[in-house]
């Protein structure tokens, strides 16, 4: 569907506003906190309606509630997307987004530098649903159409990769996807709708932790599913649980039914209600008041990233960094291409020494928590392969960037030269 | 209309000013089927206070959703304030023109094509009669995102506002 010119509000205004106006009840300006399971229904009329997806309204807070309706579609907004599904994790959103489209014996084709845990997912635990992740190096895009088979239903990459630096060439990916009449699934967790703009450069969904920046505070489990609206999921007959009569739904057919609404209102009527993935409504509303910021934050992040960078670049004790802000990497022509306002706050570096030298900057570091979160207003520190990449090979551990001498930093919101600082007494202890 | 209307992109005044105006919509492809599209839209408009009149001749006897069925527009008794077409594109000019024929006597204000329904040559010669013509839109999305309601799906209803607005039943 066209969008409205005269709609065309802009990114900081979405942020606080989008989703969200004034209770109609009360009048109450922020978004109350539907702590609340239920809804009652008008009459049996009314409930046989919303049961039938005729009518728009509330159920019971597994499949919509409307604290957490405000935080999708501000998500939605913020990424340009026709609707959004939010739910308990990014993992959950990962499960959501591939729920719709897979069946079993289908396969789809992930980045080989993945984020661990979405390896661990992929590889290992979606094999029990009996659907095949084929893992390949997406840097080279001939490697994605050589790994293409008819029983392949997407292509998962993250814009900028988790932990080191990487970025995928979204462009080049999505013609490949379109080729194939699949979708391309892009993870923005680490870039955020501010950084980066994937349904611009032709992705048809999003996935998000919402966990990390668009909380802001690491108070908050979350994750989304935004759908573009651009994808025919009828152009081939690879999607029946979208494209054909869904035997989970009386023999609904969702893409006939509800056009470009249709992934979204299978991700709630199917995937929250049989997945029960549901996010809570006092997450929600933490994760409203993170995006409020969101711009404002992400600015300082990226400018506070940079510069610890170029303090480790040129750190005689630093055997190298992988930052794709910096000159030096080999994505940064990719950055600034697909983040022209900053390549993310999470990086990784190396120290002269290895393993034991890298356990030791972590273990001495006084500000940076030693923890396993990233996109924190706090500045947090992580040896990956001791940690969130130990379930790896270590093959597949150094083509995820997370390799025996590999550190990950988040980095915060402090005074820069209080990070500085923290880092270079850490260095020269280890 | 004085002002040219852009089909490639409504206004929600636009559209809000003609879902206001209308009460009855006479609805060409209706099918009596509950899990069909139109079903699900007549059976939202028609809770949210419309009329709905349902024309489909492979359904005449029949009712739907307690109305009962006309073979064509030019059986529909009485006025009514809007077409709602559920046809392909070349269907619904043909419609078109049978509305634009019926205007006068009938006192049909708009056409309304669904979802992937798009037909501009009739839309000019029913704005030429002095009609109002959406395309590709539904009457039932557009309501719903115009009135808050699209949002409790988690879509992009693309409306902001800090107006505190009126309660509505339904």
């Amino acid at each position: 569907m066209s969008q409205d010119k005269s709609q065309k509000f802009g990114f900081e205004t979405r942020m606080i506003h989008a989703g969200a106006q004034p209770e109609p009840v009360t009048g109450a300006r922020q978004t109350p906190i539907h702590q609340n399971t239920s809804y009652v229904f008008h009459d049996a009329e009314h409930a046989a309606s919303l049961f039938n997806l005729q009518t728009f309204g509330f159920i019971y807070s597994r499949l919509t509630n409307p604290t957490v309706a405000v935080l999708e579609e501000r998500i939605a907004s913020l990424e340009d997307g026709r609707g959004s599904t939010c739910c308990a994790s990014g993992h959950a959103a990962q499960l959501l987004a591939f729920f719709a489209l897979m069946e079993p014996g289908d396969s789809f084709i992930a980045s080989n530098r993945l984020y661990g845990g979405s390896i661990t997912q992929f590889g290992k635990t979606f094999k029990k649903f009996d659907w095949r992740v084929k893992f390949v190096d997406v840097d080279d895009p001939q490697n994605v159409r050589d790994a293409l088979t008819p029983d392949c239903k997407a292509i998962f990459v993250e814009s900028l990769a988790n932990p080191g630096g990487v970025i995928s060439d979204l462009e080049a990916l999505s013609n490949i996807a379109k080729d194939a009449g699949i979708p391309l699934i892009v993870d923005n967790t680490m870039a955020t709708p501010y950084l980066c703009r994937p349904f611009e450069w032709g992705a048809d969904l999003v996935v998000h932790s919402t966990t990390k920046f668009l909380s802001g505070n690491g108070t908050s489990l979350g994750g989304c599913v935004v759908d573009s609206g651009n994808f025919d999921w009828a152009q081939n007959d690879k999607f029946p649980g979208l494209a054909a009569p869904e035997p989970a739904y009386h023999g609904l057919n969702f893409y006939e039914t509800f056009g470009d609404m249709a992934f979204t209102t299978h991700a709630h009527a199917i995937g929250l209600r049989d997945l029960g993935s549901t996010m809570a409504p006092m997450n929600a509303f933490q994760t409203i008041l993170g995006c409020e910021t969101l711009a404002l934050r992400m600015e300082r992040h990226c400018e506070n990233a940079k510069k610890v960078a170029e303090f480790l670049e040129g750190h005689p004790a630093v055997a190298w960094v992988s930052c794709a802000a910096l000159p030096s990497s080999p994505y940064h022509a990719l950055a600034q291409k697909y983040m022209p306002k900053g390549a993310g706050s999470v990086f990784t570096f190396g120290v002269k020494g290895g393993y034991d030298a890298g356990i030791k900057v972590v273990e001495s570091c006084e500000i940076f928590s030693h923890l396993a979160n990233i996109g924190d207003a706090r500045s947090l520190i992580l040896h990956p392969a001791s940690t969130t990449h130990r379930q790896l090979s270590e093959e597949q551990q150094n083509a995820a960037g997370a390799g025996p001498d590999v550190i990950r930093l988040s980095i915060g919101l402090e005074t820069l030269d209080d990070l500085i600082a923290d880092l270079d007494q850490a260095i020269s202890n280890a | 209309m004085s002002e040219k209307i852009d089909h490639d992109s409504y206004s929600d005044a636009y559209l809000r000013t003609l879902l206001n105006s209308v009460k009855s919509v006479a609805v060409v492809g209706a099918s009596p089927n509950w899990n069909r599209p139109s079903y699900f839209v007549m059976k939202y408009l028609q809770d949210k206070g419309y009329r709905i009149l349902p024309v489909n001749p492979r359904a005449t006897g029949e009712e739907i959703l307690g109305e009962k069925v006309y073979a064509s527009l030019a059986e529909i008794p009485g006025d009514f304030d809007m077409v709602d077409i559920f046809r392909n594109s070349e269907v619904a000019g043909t419609v078109t023109d049978e509305a634009v024929e019926l205007a006068g006597s009938k006192n049909i204000k708009a056409i309304w094509m669904q979802l992937t329904v798009r037909n501009d040559d009739a839309a000019a010669r029913a704005e030429a009669a002095g009609l109002q013509v959406v395309m590709d839109r539904c009457p039932k999305i557009e309501f719903g995102r115009l009135n808050s309601e699209l949002s409790w799906g988690g879509f992009n209803s693309k409306v902001i506002s800090a107006k505190r607005r009126k309660v509505r039943i339904g």
